[in-house]
């Protein structure tokens, strides 16, 4: 920049950003390029006529209350909030794209990573997604969508208890906290019994889920839930009449229906303004239709509202667990075609559990077309014919949805997944503007979102 | 000079500074233990278990960790400022420990002398002055560190702790009108028969929930909000200074525990069942209730932690402006008449009681009258909220098309109907705005109202 035409303040300014100790600048052909890192805004740009002095607070992505790695950059006018702006994409992690590049029956392990407090919702979207491409819909076993449902519904409840416990410790409620996290371990443990893994379980697969459930196991599910009942009363009563609690959610966060509709929210938050809309009752899926239970509403629209809505739907999905662990039959676990169902005969040996012995027996030494069969499904997976679909679920924090394009081939030709908290966290603005510092952090604890979601 | 440190000879009074400097270290290392294992407890947690009996070193251990720590120190800091803030933080929590007393007369190395370093005329005063301070420590934190969170956290903890210094120092009056002095050993001994905590109860309350707003504790610990501000004014510390900050948290805590035992819970003085014993107040055992009173209200600082979530910036400062000021005041005009119409009146107890029985009355029928006009109030915001529902639903009322809510109901108008509808507006608003024009004038035929309105 040259130095000729410049007026006395500009030299000021110039020479000011070139002392910010933080927000360095250097000039490049393109122009001067700098280097931004919160601070006040008259160290980067001189203020316009008339302008007050702004405050510009980066709030993340490392900060204890934005939920992983959200960045919420924030004007400030002393502890008003004047403006409000969300930074995502620090969680990036390229899975739609790994997906095109791997089987479709792999492509639930990508799926299961990316909103990681509600993995069995993201796989069964992405395989009910699979199972209407290959028109097996119908033929998936009862006992496959009864056990993705009850996956499903201990998942919600881990889920929000997730949610109520971080925003209880945000808005500096450590035992709700401590309390959240503990009935949490209890769901962690079943879903460790039952797939092997805490998270990330990569259980559900196209075609049905990956290894079937012992009657032992329905067995410990069963004595769990009482004491889930029992300590969700426990968490709910710390809170729910909490004065304190109640000042710092009723009336904050506030979005009403019409907001929710042009910016396309779902979930607790759109339940919170009255409607009942619920994917589970609107467009049932897995079965849903034949479980007796209530869609969660209050008319508050604000943090409280949506509060108690988890709480209930907590409540509601113990019911549908309940429900489901007694509609549970003997049958497969995995579709009859053999040519889809992956080929996983797993068996409990001395050294825990691993593949069966007698399918091992099988293809090494008995079948030779067996062992062909085998290695084909495993290493190129099968085809899914051309075409695209969009299927659609309700998971804890809204309508989660995955559009799955197939090119005939044995990868995804596309999958795309509209995920909650992304959609959701476009009404972090609308909350916000002209509330104060600690309302942002209450009305962002009420969206709940999950960055390994938002970003994917 | 002397008649204030109780003519000590001057190496018992460096004995006494020792044993309070040492003591309020120990005091804080135990506090620490002491807090998270009883938070562990309420959470179902075991707390630090390992570093010692029962882990009691662990925060002598993390105290070390802390001072080996490396120092980061932001360029943009203020650097002369940014080094005092911690010092006078700390140095200021200690001092106001100087005046309180621990227990009767004792004999050290043969010589009689109470447990306690200083008093005079004022010293509760003094506690006061010492406590503001300390408010700059926090302040110039916050403000030297060149950085957003903790100019937020230090302002903000300047305002709360000036406002709730009000209310605290307020809940003393009455205990001074009791006592008649400002001594702290003089405000002990004048509860040799009955604690203030029981005659001047709505004081101790005051008192117990400005201290906890004072020492920017939980619930009111707004200005090191961790959700919001991160580390609120000491944010940008690390090392020793931060330890430090953490030292003076702590020592303030013990001190407004210990203030609040000397005012209101009789100091150093047994306890009821324990007073019966005529030892209990003589000698060094005096010390160890005075102890336990001071743990009693360290835990219910503690259980309050484990209990309630934090208040918001301004709900804190209205509680404190319009709750807890106007309280006391009142409290304090209410004591200040009851002393009066003792002194002056000749009225027996009995008389006194009967009047505070009939204003009790009065109170009890006036909140009745309230509740049943607020539940008027309240009915007839629900029959406006049923007249609302029973309006048309109108998918546009708010901006953006919206389904109908449970008990809405849409109609639906059929295309043709609504352009009848928006032709007639159209009509009548173009004859309205061409009334001079002649009947074959060109009338817009359009089914906008709008293009209707512009021609």
């Amino acid at each position: 920049m040259s130095t000729d035409n410049m007026s006395a303040e500009d030299v000021a300014y110039e020479s000011a950003i070139d002392d910010d100790a933080y927000a360095d600048s250097y000039d490049t052909s393109e122009g001067r390029v700098f280097t931004l890192s919160g601070g006040d805004w008259d160290t980067v740009t001189p203020p316009s006529e008339g302008e007050k002095e702004r405050i510009v607070v980066n709030m993340g992505p490392q900060h204890p209350s934005t939920h992983g790695v959200l960045r919420l950059i924030l004007e400030l006018e002393g502890e008003t909030v004047t403006e409000t702006r969300c930074g995502i994409g620090y969680l990036h992690t390229g899975i739609e794209k790994n997906m095109e590049y791997r089987t479709w029956t792999q492509g639930v392990t990508f799926v299961t990573r990316m909103d990681y407090l509600s993995p069995f919702f993201n796989e069964t979207a992405y395989c009910l997604g699979v199972e209407k491409l290959l028109g097996v819909t119908d033929e998936i076993t009862d006992r496959a969508s009864t056990i993705r449902v009850m996956m499903m519904e201990l998942n919600r409840i881990s889920s929000h208890l997730v949610a109520l416990a971080t925003g209880g410790m945000e808005l500096g409620a450590l035992t709700a906290m401590i309390f959240g996290f503990r009935e949490r371990e209890l769901i962690l443990d079943i879903f460790e019994m039952v797939t092997g893994l805490r998270m990330n379980s990569a259980y559900v697969r196209p075609g049905g889920v990956a290894q079937d459930i012992t009657d032992d196991q329905v067995a410990r599910i069963r004595e769990t839930l009482p004491l889930l009942k029992k300590r969700l009363k426990d968490t709910s009563d710390l809170l729910v009449d909490n004065a304190i609690w109640m000042g710092r959610t009723v009336g904050i966060g506030y979005l009403d229906l019409s907001s929710c509709m042009a910016l396309g929210i779902t979930g607790p938050i759109l339940r919170s303004t009255g409607l009942p809309h619920d994917l589970r009752k609107s467009q049932p899926y897995c079965g849903y239709e034949n479980y007796e239970f209530e869609v969660q509403t209050t008319d508050t629209c604000d943090v409280y509202g949506r509060f108690l809505i988890r709480v209930g739907e907590m409540h509601e999905s113990i019911k549908i667990v309940e429900q489901a662990l007694d509609r549970l039959r003997p049958g497969p676990v995995m579709i009859e075609d053999k040519k889809i169902g992956w080929p996983a005969r797993l068996s409990i040996g001395s050294d825990g559990q691993g593949n069966s012995p007698e399918h091992v027996k099988e293809i090494m030494s008995e079948s030779m077309e067996a062992l062909i069969h085998h290695f084909k499904l495993v290493t190129e997976g099968f085809r899914v014919p051309p075409g695209q679909v969009y299927s659609a679920i309700e998971s804890p924090r809204g309508e989660l949805g995955a559009h799955v394009v197939s090119t005939g081939g044995t990868r995804p030709y596309r999958v795309h997944f509209r995920d909650a908290s992304f959609n959701n966290l476009q009404s972090t603005a609308a909350m916000c503007d002209g509330s104060m510092v600690s309302d942002v952090i209450a009305a962002v604890a009420s969206i709940d979102p999950v960055m390994g979601g938002v970003d994917r | 000079m002397s008649e204030y440190t109780f003519n000590d000879p001057w190496w018992l009074i460096i004995l006494k500074v020792l044993a309070i400097f040492v003591g309020l270290v120990l005091m804080t290392l135990f506090t620490i233990w002491w807090e998270r294992r009883v938070v562990s407890r309420m959470q179902n947690r075991i707390g630090p278990n390992r570093v010692g009996p029962f882990g009691l070193l662990q925060s002598l251990m993390d105290g070390f960790k802390l001072g080996l720590k490396e120092e980061i120190i932001p360029k943009t800091a203020h650097l002369a400022v940014y080094w005092i803030a911690p010092v006078i933080s700390a140095t200021m929590a200690f001092l106001a420990f100087a005046v309180i007393p621990f227990g009767p007369m004792v004999s050290i190395f043969g010589v009689e002398t109470p447990l306690q370093l200083t008093d005079f005329p004022v010293s509760v005063l003094y506690v006061l002055a010492i406590a503001s301070i300390g408010v700059y420590g926090i302040v110039l934190a916050g403000w030297s560190s060149g950085s957003t969170y903790p100019l937020l956290g230090g302002l903000r903890s300047s305002a709360q702790m000036i406002s709730y210094e009000l209310a605290m120092s307020m809940s003393f009056v009455a205990v001074f009108l009791y006592a008649g002095t400002m001594s702290t050993s003089g405000i002990v001994a004048a509860q040799e028969p009955i604690w203030y905590a029981v005659i001047l109860l709505p004081s101790l309350l005051i008192y117990a929930t400005a201290m906890v707003g004072e020492t920017n504790r939980a619930p009111f610990d707004l200005p090191e909000a961790e959700g919001e501000l991160v580390g609120g004014f000491h944010t940008e510390y690390s090392s020793l200074k931060f330890a430090l900050f953490f030292l003076a948290e702590y020592i303030n805590m013990v001190t407004v525990s210990a203030l609040a035992t000397t005012l209101f819970l009789g100091g150093w003085i047994a306890p009821w069942p324990l007073s019966l014993w005529d030892g209990a107040n003589v000698g060094w055992w005096p010390l160890l209730w005075w102890f336990v009173k001071v743990q009693l209200f360290i835990f219910a600082f503690i259980w309050l932690r484990g209990t309630l979530p934090r208040l918001r910036y301004d709900q804190f400062m209205r509680f404190g402006w319009k709750v807890l000021i106007p309280a006391s005041l009142l409290w304090i005009v209410i004591v200040a008449a009851a002393r009066v119409v003792r002194n002056e009146f000749s009225v027996t107890t009995q008389e006194l009681l009967l009047l505070g029985g009939g204003l009790l009355v009065v109170i009890i029928v006036g909140s009745w009258v309230l509740q049943v006009r607020s539940e008027r109030r309240e009915r007839a915001q629900v029959e406006a909220a049923k007249a609302e529902m029973d309006k048309p639903f109108d998918p546009y009322a708010g901006g953006y098309p919206v389904p109908p809510l449970p008990g809405q109901e849409f109609t639906y108008t059929s295309r043709r109907a609504k352009a009848a509808v928006v032709e007639g507006t159209a009509t009548r608003t173009a004859t309205a705005v061409l009334p001079g024009e002649s009947a074959d004038a060109p009338v817009p035929s359009t089914s906008d109202p709008e293009e209707g309105t512009h021609a």
